[in-house]
Formats: structure tokens, C-alpha cells, sequence
């Protein structure tokens, strides 16, 4: 198991370091504060808009899970703004970049 | 340690051509083994080689094709940041006694694959450049309350500035108007908010202070650098409206060269899209926060050059190798009061900023006659 392989059956998880409990991003094995393995779990469904533009008829934006990671995705229903939440409708990996796609909840 | 003196340098005309890479740095350095006729192949102890090209052993390339037999020859990548990079390798080796002369080169070609950051993969689709000065606009703009008419000016400056830079890729100038019409890249860029990828070297000559004198009379010393990588994901920056890693690299450059930034006189910053100009101006202290491009409107309404005179990266075209060492060519020609219709008015203190993939790492230096 890791980040790709669940990314590509639409699983979006996130490595928690087995030691010091906090969590590694860009997703890796071993924990980027004492360097300890790590294990996955499946992150919430859940974030923030941080920051947003749009392209063509497409809005794109930074968004955070858990009050901690990041990752730019599509917001493909609703009107983004910062700090709106969203929630993820779809996600996996397609022509060998990831995708995630997601729709504005208030 | 020995101080660190720049003695000669050459360039090549930016351009959008098909040119082999060794070929581009073995005519950046011709230029510079002309405009240094005392200078000798013999004379070089290192030579180090900036690009993003995938190309291999390039140092030890150019050193065969110009007739140098260098002690330590190698190549710097550092995106966009390389040039710089590779100027704070050789000020390292040069004050630390390694070596005495070294010669620093840098080319990209228009197709250099440096342009795109293959490993960030939380970009997801939006890899390239243009999705993260968006990003950065967008923010840049909501918390200043700045216009795209306001961002455009960036482009108008520089492109105005490059026209007397005969090595620019641009040649011609652009209205507020042109800029606002110019292809809609996304919703917060346009596409002459945008510097180009282009063809194009820059090599630069760094002496210790025992031998400078060999090859120039008027030397322009390195007094500050400062450098700071905070991440390499773009998704990793805690805000998208300043450059953190430059304002930890300009307090550094500072510090070293016992100057402020109310010393500076003339600056070559990485304009990389038209929002970089005023954040970097932020960052680097230069203004303050939100003020950046009230400084490039002054600047530009009374004529004065000290923002980019060379024209930026806007103006001037980005090979991303040869980036760092172009714009410390212009710092140097400005000290040196050889900058001819580009001159700023008898600048002492010049300070240049490097910056690479969304300001994830930044280098700073600040040079002085």
C-alpha cells in the first residue's frame, strides 16, 4: 500500500509517522520530522480553499485538508472563495499526474 | 577569507533559436575571453556550468571546447535559482582558497525541460509556472487591492527597459492596453504578464582579491549573500501574496554586506510574471508591504531604471541557467557606470534576487565598486 496505489482506486490517504504521530506531506514512508516509518489511513473527506484562480471555464485552487496538507485541485461545482469548504467528489490519477476533484459545500 | 571580486563576464543575444547547448556556453564564454583580453585559459582554476539542461558533464565540456584543463569542474541545477547558485558555489570556493579564478557559465534552450517541476505532484494537472503566479496574483491582489491594470505596468516598464538591452529577447514596447488584451492565460494572467523561456547564456569571471587586477580595472566586489530554500512543493508556502524565502535571504545578503535596504540603488529582480516585481520589491525590503507597485509607478512616471534597467525577465527573456548570471552582468555594468542608455544615476550598491519555483528557494546577493 501507498499513496499511489490508493490514489489510483480513488482512496486518498495520508502518512501519520508511527512514533511521533505527526503527519508527512508529500505523502512518503518515513516521517520528515525524526524520519521513523510511517503508517496510512484515509484522510478526511473535508477542506479549506487557501487560494483559487480559473482557467478557461475551470476553477482551480490550493486546497487543505485537516487543517494541515495541501493540494491544488478542481473545483467543479459551486462558487469557490477562500476558506469555503469543500469535499472531495472525486480523485485518482490519470495520464500519470494526480487529480482531485471537488464540489463546495456552504 | 579572501573578498571576492567579479572580473570580466560575456553574454549572448536571448533568442528564441535551436542552438546546442554546449555551443551557447561556448559563446557566452568567447564573449567574456574578449571583453578580457588578459585573460588566458591558463588563468582558470574552476569552472562550473548552471543549466537545467539534461545534458551531462557540461563543466567538463565547455572546459575541453575552450582549450581549460580546470582543478574543479562541475555543473549547479537549482531551476530557476541555478545561475546565482552557481555564483555562490564559485564566491565559496574563491574565499574559502580553494581556487583563485573561476569561470561560471550559464545556458538554457527556449525547450529547456527546467520549466516544469516533474516531482511536485500535489500540482496535480497545474504543473506549470503559469498556475502559480495565478495563484500568487490572485492573493497578491485581494489583500492590496490591486488592479490588473496596476500588474500590467510591471510588463509595460520592462518591456520599455529592455528595448535599450541589445542581448533582450523583446525588442518592443507594450501599452497598459496591449498588456489587458494580450491572450488570457487564466483568469488572474495574461500572457505579457508572463517572461518567456528562450535561448540564451551568461558567463561571468570571479577572482579572489589577489588577482583581479590581472583582467580588470574596475572590479565589482560580492559583499552580500544570502540564501534560503523553505520547501519544494508549492503547496508547502504559507502564503501566496510574498516571497518568504526572499526576505530570509535578503536579511542574510544584508547582514554580510552591512547594508540595508535603503542602500540599494539599482536591483535586478526575478520578475518572473508581473506579480514577482512588487512582492519581491516587499521581500526584499525595499517597500512596504502592499507597496510594491507604487514604487514601480514612481519609478516609472520620473524614468528612473533602478527596477530592473536591463528589463527583467519580463523584458529580457528567461533562460533559466543563465538567468542569475545575466542579471549580475547588468549589476556589474551598472557599478561600473558602463550601462550606457540603461545607466541608473552612479549607483554604489547594486543587489541582485534569484528565485526558483514559486519562491520555494531564493538567493540574494549584493555586489559594491
Amino acid at each position: 500500500m501507498n499513496f499511489d496505489s490508493e490514489l489510483k482506486k480513488g482512496n486518498l490517504i495520508v502518512s501519520d509517522c508511527i512514533n511521533c504521530k505527526k503527519i508527512t506531506w508529500p505523502p512518503s514512508e518515513f516521517c520528515n520530522q525524526c524520519l521513523k516509518e510511517t503508517s496510512w489511513r484515509k484522510c478526511s473527506n473535508q477542506g479549506k480553499i487557501i487560494e483559487f484562480s480559473k482557467q478557461n471555464d475551470i476553477y482551480f485552487g490550493i486546497i487543505e485538508f485537516e487543517k494541515s496538507f495541501r493540494i491544488i485541485g478542481t473545483i467543479i461545482e459551486g462558487n469557490p472563495d477562500i476558506n469555503k469548504t469543500v469535499e472531495v467528489t472525486d480523485c485518482g490519477i490519470s495520464n500519470n499526474e494526480y487529480f482531485i476533484k471537488l464540489k463546495v459545500t456552504e | 577569507m579572501t573578498k571576492v571580486a567579479i572580473a570580466g563576464f560575456g553574454i549572448t543575444k536571448f533568442s528564441k533559436e535551436d542552438v546546442k547547448i554546449e555551443s551557447i556556453l561556448m559563446n557566452a564564454t568567447r564573449d567574456l575571453f574578449s571583453n578580457t583580453p588578459n585573460l588566458t585559459q591558463k588563468d582558470i582554476d574552476g569552472v562550473l556550468v548552471s543549466t537545467n539542461s539534461n545534458s551531462k558533464y557540461l563543466s567538463a565540456i565547455l572546459s575541453e571546447i575552450v582549450g581549460i584543463q580546470p582543478s574543479i569542474a562541475h555543473s549547479v541545477e537549482s531551476l530557476c535559482n541555478s545561475g546565482t547558485n552557481s555564483i555562490v558555489s564559485a564566491y565559496s570556493y574563491i574565499s574559502s582558497g580553494l581556487a583563485d579564478v573561476i569561470l561560471v557559465s550559464g545556458a538554457e534552450r527556449y525547450d529547456s525541460p527546467g520549466q516544469v517541476l516533474e516531482w511536485d505532484k500535489l500540482r496535480g494537472e497545474f504543473k506549470h509556472p503559469i498556475f502559480w503566479a495565478s495563484l500568487f496574483s490572485k492573493s497578491y491582489k485581494r489583500k492590496y487591492e490591486i488592479k490588473d491594470e496596476d500588474l500590467a505596468l510591471v510588463s509595460v516598464k520592462n518591456h520599455k527597459q529592455a528595448v535599450n538591452n541589445p542581448y533582450a529577447l523583446s525588442q518592443k514596447e507594450f501599452s497598459i492596453e496591449d498588456v489587458l488584451t494580450s491572450k488570457q492565460l487564466t483568469e488572474d494572467l495574461r500572457l505579457l504578464d508572463c517572461s518567456r523561456p528562450c535561448t540564451g547564456g551568461a558567463s561571468i569571471l570571479l577572482t579572489s582579491e589577489n588577482y583581479y587586477r590581472n583582467f580588470t580595472d574596475s572590479p565589482i566586489w560580492i559583499s552580500g549573500v544570502g540564501q534560503k530554500t523553505t520547501s519544494a512543493s508549492l503547496t508547502k508556502n504559507p502564503t501566496f501574496d510574498n516571497m518568504g524565502s526572499t526576505k530570509k535571504a535578503a536579511d542574510k545578503a544584508y547582514e554580510m554586506s552591512k547594508h540595508n535596504s535603503k542602500d540599494i540603488d539599482v536591483v535586478e529582480l526575478h520578475d518572473a510574471f508581473s506579480v514577482c516585481e512588487p512582492m519581491a520589491l516587499e521581500s526584499l525590503g525595499m517597500a512596504d508591504q502592499g507597496k510594491g507597485i507604487k514604487l514601480v509607478k514612481e519609478a516609472y512616471q520620473t524614468g528612473n531604471l533602478k527596477i530592473n534597467p536591463r528589463g527583467g525577465l519580463i523584458g529580457s527573456g528567461h533562460p533559466l541557467g543563465a538567468t542569475g548570471i545575466s542579471q549580475t552582468i547588468e549589476i556589474v555594468q551598472q557599478l561600473q557606470l558602463a550601462a550606457g542608455k540603461r545607466q541608473t544615476d552612479n549607483p554604489k550598491v547594486g543587489l541582485v534576487h534569484n528565485m526558483s519555483a514559486a519562491s520555494t528557494s531564493s538567493t540574494v546577493l549584493v555586489l559594491e565598486n
